[in-house]
């Protein structure tokens, strides 16, 4: 059996709302939408929503699977060599007589030198790999057809910068072994007939391994190359949000009647 | 018209009617200032580009290093039938990254007189750098030939190539004898005829046939004198 429950005093009861008063927001309510808020001041200000929403919510064809996460993990193989490349920069110094002596204070000295140098270092080669995995499962996979070529090609030219990268960022360790293989890696561009010649000394900064070699690697390697990735990283985004996602080849086997798409 | 096409329009503005129209005027005002503004912008764009591009490529292109003669030892130092290795500074200023070693003995009978005479009269500086890809060649005295660790390029007492992938004999370097003493200058290529070319190429350029066209000399071949 249920007992009715004590009146309340009436200093604590809620007040009766008066006829023609609008309903009071209370300081919970507001907390409770401070996001919801900010996040339409924006969007009242710019229309990013429409834009996000065109980006994440698409159609993706059935038998999507997990092959297709491939490109993202480039993505974030790239971040954090971003990031920790940043980072590095900060204790990291660009000159023929100091650089191995800042890259050896980096591992034995600052905290955290030695993992977030190691996090740079082999995550070029995992970007390298996943780079090729990815272009190994577009190829597989036919998604390089019409009409998502453009977006290959683009492909094509991130994977080059990815290994001009790898070039460029080798040297910087500068000890021998960056050195010889920058002595390698310069002569292999110098026997392109006609334009090797002059691409070597370009590359070099002069006829001879100098003084402004290391500083032009790491311009190009820190500033350059950089800029170029990420805005044809927008490029290619841009296309797959615009294009879709192709279907794995062996469902158009299975259905006579074309691929269904469902939404996810 | 009949057939729905349309008369092609005159070219002169004046004829289509346009207000403020000149005499002979072809170009329309829009045509005009768009032409403007795209013109303005890639001036713009070129006065810093162009300065920007010269500036990464012009001295690393046409600088021309002038020629330091650095004096390795009196003439009686060194054989005609074996090498003595001698360490030279190659580029200034950048420490031990800027020094190589060179392999210097004096001339014999056996070998052909320099083409071009009026260096090397006396003595023969070897470089070692290998002509495949630019590793540091050794020479062994046992073998009387010059080895590289990375490919296996061979070369032999004379400097040139025996084995491996190399594609033209050993680079060497202008001497001269002075006050008694050898003096070494620039760097010079050799095809296999041991003929000169002062332009010296980077290795893996050959210089026997077709390589001499496919791999012209470079514009920062070092000033002598």
């Amino acid at each position: 059996m249920k007992l009715p429950l004590p009146p309340l005093p009436t200093a604590l009861k809620p007040k009766p709302k008066r006829p023609g008063e609008a309903e009071r927001v209370k300081p919970l309510d507001q907390v409770k939408e401070a996001g919801i808020s900010t996040v339409d001041w924006v969007d009242e200000r710019t229309s990013l929503s429409g834009a996000a929403r065109w980006t994440m919510f698409r159609k993706v064809p059935k038998g999507t699977n997990w092959f297709y996460t491939l490109g993202s993990a480039t993505l974030f193989a790239f971040l954090s060599q971003a990031v920790t490349g940043v980072f590095l920069a900060m204790y990291y110094d660009p000159s023929v007589t100091n650089a191995y002596e800042s890259a050896r204070h980096i591992t034995n000295e600052v905290f955290l030198g030695e993992f977030v140098r190691g996090m740079h270092k082999w995550g070029s080669t995992v970007m390298v790999i996943l780079v090729c995995l990815h272009m190994a499962r577009t190829f597989f996979f036919g998604a390089y057809k019409y009409p998502r070529e453009l977006n290959w090609v683009i492909g094509v030219v991130l994977l080059i910068l990815t290994f001009v990268m790898s070039f460029t960022g080798y040297l910087l360790p500068f000890d021998q072994r960056s050195y010889w293989a920058t002595v390698v890696g310069v002569n292999i561009n110098g026997t392109g007939p006609i334009v090797g010649p002059f691409l070597s000394d370009f590359l070099r900064g002069g006829a001879e391994f100098g003084a402004t070699t290391l500083s032009r690697f790491y311009a190009i390697h820190m500033l350059l190359l950089p800029g170029a990735i990420i805005a044809l990283i927008g490029a290619h985004l841009y296309l797959v949000a615009r294009l879709g996602t192709t279907a794995p080849p062996w469902l158009q086997a299975e259905s006579g009647d074309g691929i269904r798409e469902e939404n996810v | 018209m009949a057939d729905g096409r349309k008369e092609p329009k005159s070219k002169y503005t004046m004829d289509r009617g346009m207000p403020g129209a000149f005499e002979g005027e072809t170009v329309t005002r829009r045509r005009f200032m768009t032409a403007t503004v795209h013109g303005a912008g890639a001036i713009a764009v070129a006065a810093f580009a162009l300065p920007a591009l010269g500036f990464a490529a012009g001295s690393a292109l046409f600088d021309r290093p002038p020629v330091e003669w650095k004096p390795i030892g009196a003439t009686s130092d060194f054989p005609d039938d074996t090498y003595i290795p001698r360490v030279i500074t190659e580029v200034a200023g950048i420490g031990q990254v800027g020094k190589t070693t060179i392999y210097v003995r004096a001339r014999n009978s056996d070998d052909p007189p320099p083409n071009p005479p009026g260096y090397d009269e006396q003595f023969i500086a070897v470089s070692t750098r290998c002509m495949h890809l630019g590793c540091p060649v050794r020479y062994v005295d046992a073998a009387k030939r010059f080895i590289c660790p990375c490919h296996g390029g061979v070369y032999d007492f004379t400097g040139s190539v025996e084995g491996g992938p190399p594609v033209r004999p050993l680079d060497r370097f202008y001497t001269r004898v002075s006050g008694g003493q050898v003096e070494v200058g620039a760097r010079y290529s050799v095809n296999s005829e041991f003929r000169r070319h002062p332009s010296y190429r980077d290795p893996a350029q050959d210089l026997d046939g077709i390589g001499q066209y496919l791999y012209p000399g470079r514009f920062s071949t070092p000033k002598m004198d």
